[in-house]
């Protein structure tokens, strides 16, 4: 099914733009903080239908033709994507100071401060928020169909032309997408659960 | 009346000091927390700093432990600078590769304990020798145990920290530092956020440690009986200066400044020791 295929390519391109726009956010360097601050501020400021639109029909006249379901898969990582990096980057500064304290008192390096200490404690605060942001890109992949992906919506709508029955179409449309995101919302209760040690 | 006498009261058996403070300043914007410090101490050597609250006592350990850099002034380490590397015979400020290498010879011991949340108390102990030293899992484990062990938390190695107590979360704390075997050990006002009855249990383990060690201690801290059983020195911190400093009979007996005279007042003497009166 084309929702899943977008939802699962785009899911993980948005997961792993996260931690990259995070990182870059909370950079030692000026310049790569700038410059990701920018790139996300854009993404995260305009829409995403708009977006769609013009990467489908503004880019090509620009000389670059972009398949449908790039457009579709592109669009919605960028914008989740952004999303996703202030989620990454403000649950790491939620972390209290006191914890890199203790790993630089025993001389744990810069990564390893990260890795064992700030970020399994951060991911745990991000998971509510991912699951969250996940359900979002969910409905966001019905927008792509007004770029001619043949996603679930486009296709019901298709159906209407052809069969008609309005409300009952419909209805099942809506009920396939709580469906799908509620499948969401119980894995990511999950993940929280197992993430939850040490906690009371 | 400014005492600062340094050479009079150390017990130096000749041997060179771990650390050596000298003119060191810090600045948080406009306030001077710590004003042209000299301050030395030996391998072995169990020093108290007291002082009233804001006196730059917390800030002096932060700098050795490179939580907070100095503005002014250096800092080393067993004759290596801390702060600073020489190249070509000049001092150039430390990248964190060097702080990582001149910095493993210390430890800390935190007001708030900082145990990390999310891991067992054996895996609080264990993550750092693994991570840091390289040991072996398993000899960090065992590690691990023995210090827990001598800290009396040896039971609590599968549980969380957030489900001790103050006290012993501290405790904790002491056996992690302990694991990475420093050759100086901070502790920053150890007992300061606990509980009045789990304040006991951590001094003890202090204690303990004291009588049985070799490594230096810096303790800061209010418990004024507790700097008079275990120091070797004590240092009145005020106002960003080391403004007298002796042994414990000096210091408590006879205080020379006015201004420890007034500090020690707030303090006074009952059958065990040294009260804080409210």
């Amino acid at each position: 099914m084309v929702t899943v295929q977008l939802l699962v390519i785009a899911g993980i391109l948005s997961f792993v733009m996260s931690f990259i726009g995070g990182f870059a956010r909370l950079s030692r360097f000026a310049l790569v903080r700038w410059v990701s601050g920018g790139i996300i501020e854009f993404f995260r400021g305009t829409s995403l239908l708009v977006q769609l639109f013009w990467l489908y029909y503004a880019l090509p006249l620009l000389g670059v033709s972009l398949p449908s379901g790039l457009v579709g898969i592109v669009g919605l990582a960028l914008n989740y994507g952004s999303y996703g990096s202030e989620i990454v980057r403000s649950s790491i500064l939620a972390i209290p100071k006191g914890q890199t304290e203790a790993g630089i008192a025993l001389n744990m390096t810069p990564a390893q401060r990260m890795r064992s200490i700030i970020l399994p404690q951060a991911f745990r605060i991000m998971l509510p928020s991912f699951g969250n942001l996940m359900i979002e890109l969910l409905k966001g992949t019905a927008l792509v169909s007004l770029v001619t992906i043949s996603d679930m919506t486009l296709n019901i709508m298709q159906m209407r032309n052809t069969v008609g029955h309005d409300t009952q179409i419909l209805s099942l449309l809506l009920v396939a997408y709580f469906i799908i995101g509620y499948a969401m919302t119980l894995g990511f209760r999950w993940l929280e659960r197992r993430f939850s040690a040490g906690r009371v | 009346m400014d005492v600062t006498e340094t050479d009079e009261t150390q017990q130096t058996d000749g041997k060179e000091p771990i650390i050596k403070y000298r003119n060191i300043s810090k600045s948080f914007g406009d306030h001077q927390v710590l004003k042209e410090i000299d301050f030395d101490l030996y391998p072995g050597e169990r020093v108290a700093i007291i002082g009233p609250s804001g006196s730059g006592k917390t800030t002096l350990a932060r700098l050795l432990m490179t939580l907070e850099k100095p503005s002014a002034g250096t800092i080393q380490v067993d004759g290596r600078h801390l702060w600073h590397r020489e190249v070509k015979g000049k001092l150039v400020p430390a990248n964190e590769r060097h702080l990582h290498e001149v910095r493993g010879d210390i430890g800390m011991v935190f007001q708030h304990f900082n145990l990390f949340p999310h891991m067992t108390i054996l895996r609080n102990c264990t993550e750092a020798p693994v991570k840091v030293l390289g040991l072996p899992k398993k000899e960090a484990v065992e590690r691990a145990k023995e210090m827990l062990d001598k800290v009396g938390m040896l039971d609590k190695v599968d549980q969380y920290p957030a489900n001790l107590s103050g006290g012993q979360q501290q405790r904790v704390a002491i056996a992690r530092a302990l694991v990475m075997r420093p050759k100086v050990m901070l502790f920053d006002e150890p007992t300061s956020a606990l509980d009045p009855e789990t304040v006991g249990e951590v001094l003890n383990v202090i204690k303990d440690l004291a009588r049985q060690g070799d490594m230096a201690m810096l303790l800061i801290t209010h418990e004024m009986s507790f700097a008079r059983e275990v120091a070797d020195r004590i240092c009145f911190f005020d106002d960003g200066k080391i403004l007298e400093q002796g042994p414990p009979s000096q210091i408590f007996t006879q205080p020379k400044t006015e201004r420890l005279q007034e500090f020690l007042k707030r303090f006074h003497l009952n059958g065990n020791g040294f009260q804080e009166v409210q």
